[in-house]
């Protein structure tokens, strides 16, 4: 199956927002929800600093405790792939994927009630687009691609480079890296 | 009705316009999946961005004749194809449910001053024959024009057309004025904008109070993330710890207003340590025994007691420096005018460059180059009697370019010079420091106030007449012609129909031009035919724009200095001046002087301010998809300074400088990324204009808290960071 991910360098990242923008204007996202965002962290004492930036969303994991909690096959994997959707026409709102998902990525769409979420923007990657956070960047930290192919940029930079995932412990075997 | 005597204006409900725009739609029921957006009936333009000044080329997307999208030109080299946050959501400016839709007058309706919606004529009318009666009783040259944006040259076109040729933008003295002066007076030429620096290649980049990354001007952004992925060595000077510090070998988190002593130490090093480009500085400079001699007692010792960076720092960063020279670039920063000192300070980030010969190298600074772009025959200009140097007053000999204080001075007192104002797209009582006392009293005695602007800014509330200009999504302005690596023009043109009775700039200029009787300079119907011919005299045409947005064209000069050819700089003695006899010969030092700044009093803090990457200074805070990312600043708090006042983070505060003014309420944020000694908070918010549904009322304007401002006698620049706050708890 082709896995998708998305490799984000904290290294050059520097916590703009235009990831979140961008995702807003090209997926009409509405006024007050997000299906992307921006966590800073800082570590230390004044003047000892690190600071992190990432750009987080789903993390469209290769096993998504919130597509096996989806009583209504709503929450689904596209075609094969790790990209998980969400239809509208099966979701009932009931929120079970809500509670499945360790990093919150999931929200209620208004005023219809039913669950959406990050898509990696399939209906871009499906023309060989990058999604609209990446092809905007302007630090041009974030890659995406597939790391089933071990050639492709994603897969390049998961080798030469140290990276982490998020909560990796849960057992999602999420598909966001950060490079550090 | 004595119109002269102008209360402060803010809307009413009855007078703001509310602009409606089409809702972004939001298609459900798709039983297959999520909707997939751009599916439907895709249409596209080309614009210039004109959320900042950097002018990035893009492309405007509808779906479903409904605007969807703005995303970079990859063709641009502003932008590489990838528009900043700001830009990415300048779709919201167009959908500003705030924009000014109708022309505004100030009317008196039962003794109180209102504006009230009135037609395009009665407007123009009124402004025409205001412009008259300034002409013959005082002439013609006594309306200055405040202006920021490419739709300014429209009305500066209008001025010059009518015989006022004063202009002033708060870009000079209220920002990068001292560096283009400081670089001009040692280099013969200045930095320009966008920024000559050629960051991609540096090996090493210096700092200095700069916060690229915040401060999100697209070509430094990307340039500078590609020399970090290059792996250079980055220094960062900056009280706190901002983004790019956190990405630096060093951080130097410096006392406040003592960076010209940093510098001078590094000059002492570079030149004790015999670290400067020798082949360089001998062939290229002029003064070095003189500066060699000045800086020797500015050992870095001696700095630490007044920067508090420690000695060894100050070495091991300069030696850094050295090493990677020539491609080191000691950034010349943007907002520069901080204490008043600032053109000695840029000054000696100029020199230090020369030191290191990065100016004409690679990772160093680069030379531009723009397209030979004729301008559209016209008949030419009547002589103005008077420019904007005329409110210099025989100060700020080195001032390039209109000084706004300066002219905002030249319009207040029974001697004052202007009669009649323009403002453009510039919000004088948020640009400028500490200034609402001095404009309401030229607008208490002006004749004319005419503002033009997209959204009811704070400045309105002193104009006359407030005409409603579309957005940039709507409308036709000038070609982009920057200097940049490559020669390139870029196109902006109407993606959308402009929104209710709001206009271009152009067609307003025209519009008073036929009114004043200068027709014979606005010769066209409409502003495109102007675009046209100037493109077909370079081999293009309008219509070719029109479907790819920009033309990029070849160099035919040099990128960088030849080392092995002599080369002449626009300086008097054709040199790079260490020692500017320029300087010696106007009563100013030749050469950097450090003055210890004041310190704060007990309890008070350093108020240093910034930009946050969601926003153009203030004038994007209501934009409705900016304002959702960050909708208000936050007083950033060390946590020492937090414990004394007993504050946690998101409590709210207000900030009281030393003459009693109070903020606003603001949000603290306790940070361990800011000196215990200073305050910070980023600038353009605290809006009172409560036509600004979304800004108004929201964070605190740092603008305000600025009493006390240190005007730099060289050029005139006011110099924003000597002021000092304290905090006072929200009473509950």
């Amino acid at each position: 199956m082709s896995r998708y991910a998305m490799v984000i360098d904290t290294r050059t990242c520097i916590g703009c927002g235009d990831c979140v923008v961008a995702c807003k204007t090209e997926n009409n996202v509405p006024a007050g929800l997000n299906r992307d965002w921006i966590v800073e962290a800082t570590n230390g004492r004044y003047p000892d600093l690190t600071t992190e930036f990432r750009s987080e969303r789903c993390n469209h994991c290769s096993h998504a405790t919130c597509v096996y909690s989806c009583p209504t096959g709503a929450s689904h994997y596209w075609r094969g792939t790790n990209i998980v959707l969400v239809d509208p026409g099966k979701c009932t709102g009931c929120k079970a994927c809500i509670a499945a998902c360790p990093y919150d990525a999931r929200l209620i769409m208004r005023p219809e009630g039913y669950i959406d979420k990050c898509t990696f923007c399939h209906h871009r990657v499906e023309v060989g687009k990058d999604p609209a956070c990446v092809s905007t960047c302007p630090t041009n930290c974030m890659h995406f691609g597939r790391i089933d192919e071990p050639e492709s940029l994603v897969s390049r930079l998961l080798r030469e480079r140290r990276s982490k995932t998020l909560l990796p412990e849960t057992g999602n075997q999420p598909n966001v890296y950060y490079l550090v | 009705m004595n119109l002269n005597r102008r209360q402060f204006l803010k809307l009413s409900g009855s007078a703001a316009a509310t602009a409606t725009v089409a809702g972004s739609g939001l298609l459900t029921g798709c039983s297959s999946g999520p909707r997939r957006p751009g599916t439907g009936e895709i249409a596209s333009s080309p614009t210039i961005c004109d959320i900042c000044f950097w002018k990035c080329a893009g492309t405007v997307y509808t779906e479903n004749g409904k605007p969807w999208k703005v995303v970079g030109n990859p063709d641009d080299v502003h932008s590489n194809g990838r528009l900043c946050t700001r830009g990415t959501g300048g779709i919201g400016s167009y959908m500003d449910r705030d924009r000014l839709t109708k022309p505004l007058m100030r009317v008196e309706r039962n003794g109180k001053q209102v504006f009230e919606p009135v037609d395009w004529n009665q407007a123009l009318n009124f402004i025409a024959s205001r412009m008259r009666k300034i002409a013959e009783e005082q002439g013609e040259d006594r309306i200055a024009l405040f202006s920021h944006g490419a739709g300014g040259a429209h009305f500066k076109h209008l001025l010059k057309s009518f015989g006022a040729d004063s202009y002033a933008a708060p870009s000079f003295a209220q920002c990068r004025g001292p560096r283009e002066v400081a670089f001009k007076l040692t280099y013969g030429e200045g930095v320009g904008s966008p920024d000559r620096t050629d960051m991609e290649n540096s090996r090493c980049i210096v700092l200095i109070g700069s916060h690229i990354g915040e401060n999100l001007h697209n070509g430094q952004v990307q340039t500078l993330t590609r020399a970090i992925e290059n792996g250079a060595t980055l220094i960062t000077v900056d009280p706190r710890f901002s983004v790019p510090a956190g990405k630096s070998k060093h951080w130097l988190a410096i006392e406040p207003g003592t960076d010209i002593a940093l510098l001078l130490a590094w000059m002492n090093v570079i030149i004790g340590e015999e670290l400067y480009d020798k082949d360089y500085v001998n062939k290229n400079t002029t003064g070095l025994p003189q500066l060699a001699r000045h800086v020797r007692p500015f050992t870095p010792e001696w700095a630490w007691l007044q920067t508090g960076i420690e000695p060894d720092k100050i070495r091991a960063s300069a030696r850094d420096m050295a090493a990677a020279a020539p491609a080191t670039l000691i950034h010349p920063g943007r907002h520069v005018t901080w204490y008043g000192d600032d053109t000695q300070r840029s000054r000696a980030i100029a020199i230090l460059n020369a030191l290191l010969g990065s100016w004409g190298r690679p990772g160093g600074f680069y030379y531009q180059e723009k397209v030979k772009l004729p301008k559209f025959p016209l008949p030419k200009y009547p002589h103005a009697k008077t420019t904007e140097k005329i409110a210099n007053k025989g100060k700020f000999p080195f001032a390039s370019s209109g000084v706004t204080n300066a002219v905002i001075d030249a319009s207040i007192g029974e001697d004052a010079h202007y009669k009649g104002w323009f403002i453009y797209g510039t919000n004088l009582p948020m640009s400028l420091p500490g200034i609402t006392h001095k404009l309401r009293q030229a607008a208490d005695q002006l004749d004319l106030v005419v503002v033009v602007d997209i959204v009811p800014a704070e400045v309105i509330g002193y104009a006359d007449i407030v005409l409603p200009e579309c957005s940039y999504l709507e409308r036709y302005d000038d070609l982009r012609n920057s200097p940049e690596r490559i020669p390139s023009l870029a196109l902006r043109m109407p993606a959308f129909e402009p929104l209710g009775d709001s206009k271009p700039g152009w067609w307003i200029a025209k519009q008073l031009g036929e009114r004043l009787g200068l027709e014979k300079y606005f010769p066209w119907n409409d502003y495109s035919e102007v675009l046209d011919w100037q493109l077909k005299q370079v081999g293009s045409s309008l219509e070719e724009m029109q479907r790819i947005g920009v033309k990029n064209f070849h160099r035919k000069t040099p990128e960088y200095l030849d080392d092995d050819a002599p080369f002449r700089f626009g300086t008097p003695s054709g040199k790079i001046e260490l020692y500017s006899q320029q300087l010696k010969d106007a009563g100013f030092a030749p050469m950097p002087v450090y003055t210890p700044p004041q310190k704060p009093p007990e309890d008070y803090y350093r108020l240093i301010y910034g930009r946050a990457p969601a926003h153009t200074f203030g004038r994007t805070s209501n934009n409705p998809l900016l304002f959702e990312l960050m909708p208000e600043n936050a007083v950033w708090v060390n946590p020492i300074a937090a414990q004394r006042w007993g504050l946690n983070s998101g409590d709210y505060i207000r900030l009281k400088n030393t003459e009693g003014t109070m903020s606003n309420r603001v949000r603290v944020r306790v940070t361990e990324r800011i000196r215990p000694d200073s305050l910070f908070m980023a600038h353009g918010f605290g809006h009172t204009e409560r036509g600004l549904r979304l800004a108004s009322g929201v964070g605190a304007n740092d603008a305000e808290l600025m009493s006390h401002v240190k005007i730099d006698p060289i050029m005139g620049g006011t110099g924003m960071r000597s002021n000092f706050v304290t905090l006072v708890k929200e009473e509950v």
